[in-house]
């Protein structure tokens, strides 16, 4: 582990991406001062739903969304804030995303950033949560059929679940960190329907080594791990650019092709270790406490390299 | 929910020229705060929402308090709050209140 709880230096881009705000993330990820936020706090665009439920709303519906640049380049991005109802997507906090993808057809940026830090739809405005999502894979889809690549970035608090997953699976490029986690179903969610024997939701080691950044990378979930510090997801963010994939046909069946040959090589492994065993790595149990660099050089030591179609 | 509202009067304008500026985070135990510039230099307002009820004395205190120390004159303060403590409440005002003096 390699994590940095309490910086040592002041730069913004030396700071711990998970412990950081939404907007914080923003501020250091892209270029110093280029960022231009639409629909900020001032214009108070908050939930309508939530005071039905004495809860109290958040001036930007936990959705932060702008422009700015990316050494040099044009970008619009949308952070959502985590620690505000876990990230949860609702009727203003998924609208001013879809509007920002929508918009990204128009003013054709260098990419699309999707912060992520999310448990998944609101489940106080879920309806409009779930047309949410559905609206932003849409967007998502024609914002890559523009050859607009749009990139996500894993590694906050509440992770990647539920609708938000659904979203990353739909992104050309994932960046992720180990703090970070990528999945539909979180560990309570399952524990709760199918009991603490089908998965322990208390069990740190186990929800890690399912649903973490390290198995994510490992499987070709995710494109990128890199070190919980905002300028090393600047870097990975910079990088994806040229590698986005396009969005055609040949992508897409090579990632069926990809998705059905991982279900027949791994679809009877009972943990996360038999599967990086199968991949070759010679001591599954060390890879949690892996370095960032140690982790990039046993991903250099496989015999296959990485999987990414998408 | 319980919405609260102060009018201070203060001695100067809070110093600085940025319009706005906002701190803090909706969370549980924790509040955000949105500043504007937009005031009369001798006005200060506060609105507050607020998921827990019954503490309107002890934010007018805090209120109170924050406005002696700071002389946040020409703000517009509006705060979303999830339950924060008084001293979490006095520490995002004084965030909120230097972000507004920087240049």
């Amino acid at each position: 582990m390699d994590w940095k709880p309490v910086a040592l230096s002041a730069e913004s881009r030396d700071q711990s991406w998970y412990e950081a705000s939404a907007r914080a993330r923003l501020a250091g990820l892209l270029d110093v001062d280029t960022f231009q936020e639409f629909i900020g706090p001032e214009q108070r665009q908050m939930s309508p739903h939530l005071p039905l439920f004495a809860l109290p709303r958040a001036f930007d519906d936990g959705m932060i969304v702008g422009r700015g640049r990316l050494d040099g380049r044009d970008v619009l991005a949308a952070a959502q804030e985590g620690r505000f109802m876990g990230g949860a997507f609702g009727e203003i906090h998924g609208a001013k995303l879809v509007g920002l993808l929508r918009a990204a057809l128009a003013v054709k940026p260098a990419a699309v950033l999707i912060l992520f830090d999310t448990g998944g739809v609101r489940l106080q405005e879920a309806n409009a949560g779930e047309t949410a999502i559905a609206e932003i894979m849409r967007a998502i889809t024609q914002v890559r059929a523009a050859g607009i690549p749009v990139i996500g970035l894993i590694g906050g608090r509440a992770g990647c679940y539920g609708g938000g997953g659904l979203i990353a699976g739909t992104c050309a490029h994932l960046v992720i960190s180990e703090g970070g986690r990528l999945s539909v179903s979180g560990p309570e969610v399952i524990e709760t329907n199918k009991g603490a024997e089908e998965f322990d939701s208390r069990d740190r080691a186990l929800v890690w080594r399912t649903m973490g950044g390290k198995h994510r990378r490992l499987l070709g979930a995710a494109d990128a791990f890199v070190a919980d510090t905002i300028g090393a997801f600047r870097e990975a963010a910079l990088a994806a650019i040229p590698e986005a994939p396009s969005f055609d046909l040949a992508t897409l069946e090579a990632e069926q092709a990809r998705l059905e040959a991982r279900l027949e090589r791994f679809g009877d492994t009972r943990d996360a270790t038999e599967i990086w065993g199968r991949l070759g790595v010679n001591d599954p149990a060390a890879v949690p406490s892996l370095t960032t660099e140690g982790f990039d050089a046993l991903l250099d030591s496989l015999p296959e390299g990485s999987h990414h179609a998408r | 929910m319980e919405k609260l509202s102060f009018r201070h009067t203060t001695r100067t304008a809070l110093p600085g020229t940025r319009a706005s500026a906002i701190t803090g985070v909706v969370a549980s135990g924790n509040l955000e705060v949105l500043l504007e510039r937009n005031l009369a230099p001798d006005a200060c307002h506060v609105e507050i929402d607020t998921a827990i009820k019954g503490y309107a004395e002890v934010w007018a205190a805090v209120v109170a308090d924050f406005v002696a120390r700071r002389q946040p004159g020409g703000l517009t303060i509006t705060i979303n709050d999830g339950g924060a403590r008084p001293d979490t409440v006095s520490l995002r005002l004084a965030q909120g209140a230097r972000l507004m003096e920087l240049p």
